[in-house]
């Protein structure tokens, strides 16, 4: 077994918890987008989009 | 100036500066916006980018996303320098500065009590993954000679039997990545004040290798850190196929919510 300590922050450690955790305000005073609309962010337009860039490892 | 006002986190005071050259969500240095007893950090953001509708796109687009999720995480990173901020979900955004002046005072017991909780505290994560190709590894007598051609079954009874015994490696590591995660998380969650897990992350997204088993957090004094840290070293038994990440330490953003972790 290894044990890994990243540097380089991955994206998908950052959004979970940017996107799942962090207190959550809501409001009339706020802009914030509602939850359901976070949860809309689905993996799928992420994956797209790392896919344009990063070839898939799996060779789809 | 005007625009929107972007809040990255709420803190109690302190006297420490912020690095001069820290610059925030679209390129404005963070501010300290004091009320009461707490401090709001917050830089202006523009309206086109961050209004209602504008924000629903950016979401969707990955480039955005990164860019505005990594300078979120650097102004905290940079508060976790020198105190112990209480972070907000990404895109927390008012109109001015007397939205969230309001918005300090309203939730200002809550604040205070979370702060309590999480004081001289940081977040550490923990993935345990499944390599990929479990079954290459399961089976030491299969020579890297026969990895390139596998033998070919010469009977249906060969073939089953071959077959029964790959299913068989796979499901003893699988079993023994279950057992092996589930210890771990007790393990660690006895030495933390607090624990949450995420969702195994996807690896498509993630590019990492292996299936994701294991995506938790621990909230574990600064004080107890290193001992924390050597603890997940120490997890370098004998356990093939099975891979450990540690990152951190963290803001407490998986711990900002409420104690029992319901957030409704």
């Amino acid at each position: 077994m290894t044990v890994v300590e990243r540097r380089e922050i991955a994206l998908v450690d950052l959004l979970d918890r940017l996107l799942a955790g962090g207190v959550v305000i809501t409001g009339d005073l706020t802009l914030r987008i509602a939850d359901v609309d976070l949860v809309r962010i689905d993996l799928n337009a992420l994956i797209s989009s790392v896919n344009r860039n990063v070839p898939s490892p799996f060779g789809d | 100036m005007t625009g929107l006002r972007y809040v990255y986190a709420v803190c109690r005071p302190f006297d420490a500066a912020l690095q001069a050259q820290l610059t925030g969500v679209s390129g404005d240095p963070p501010r300290l916006l004091p009320h009461g007893g707490l401090v709001a950090v917050v830089s202006h953001v523009p309206e086109a980018e961050f209004s209602e509708g504008a924000l629903r796109d950016h979401l969707e687009d990955l480039d955005w996303l990164t860019a505005t999720a990594r300078a979120h995480q650097q102004v905290v990173d940079a508060l976790t320098a020198v105190t112990t901020p209480l972070p907000l979900r990404l895109a927390t955004v008012f109109r001015d500065d007397s939205g969230v002046r309001v918005m300090l005072q309203e939730r200002e017991a809550d604040f205070r009590r979370t702060l309590d909780r999480l004081e001289g505290r940081v977040e550490w994560g923990v993935k345990v993954y499944v390599e990929a190709e479990p079954a290459e590894q399961a089976r030491p007598e299969r020579s890297a000679a026969s990895a390139q051609s596998a033998p070919k079954p010469v009977s249906g009874r060969d073939y089953l039997r071959q077959r029964r015994r790959q299913t068989r490696a796979t499901e003893d590591l699988w079993s023994r990545a279950e057992e092996f995660a589930t210890g771990l998380h007790a393990r660690l969650s006895g030495r933390a004040d607090d624990a949450r897990l995420h969702a195994p992350q996807n690896p498509r997204l993630s590019g990492a290798a292996g299936r994701n088993v294991l995506n938790a957090a621990y909230l574990v004094a600064r004080d107890a850190s290193e001992e924390f840290v050597e603890m997940v070293d120490r997890t370098k038994d004998d356990a093939p196929g099975i891979r450990v990440e540690l990152t951190g330490p963290w803001a407490a953003y998986s711990f900002a919510g409420e104690a029992e972790g319901d957030r409704s």
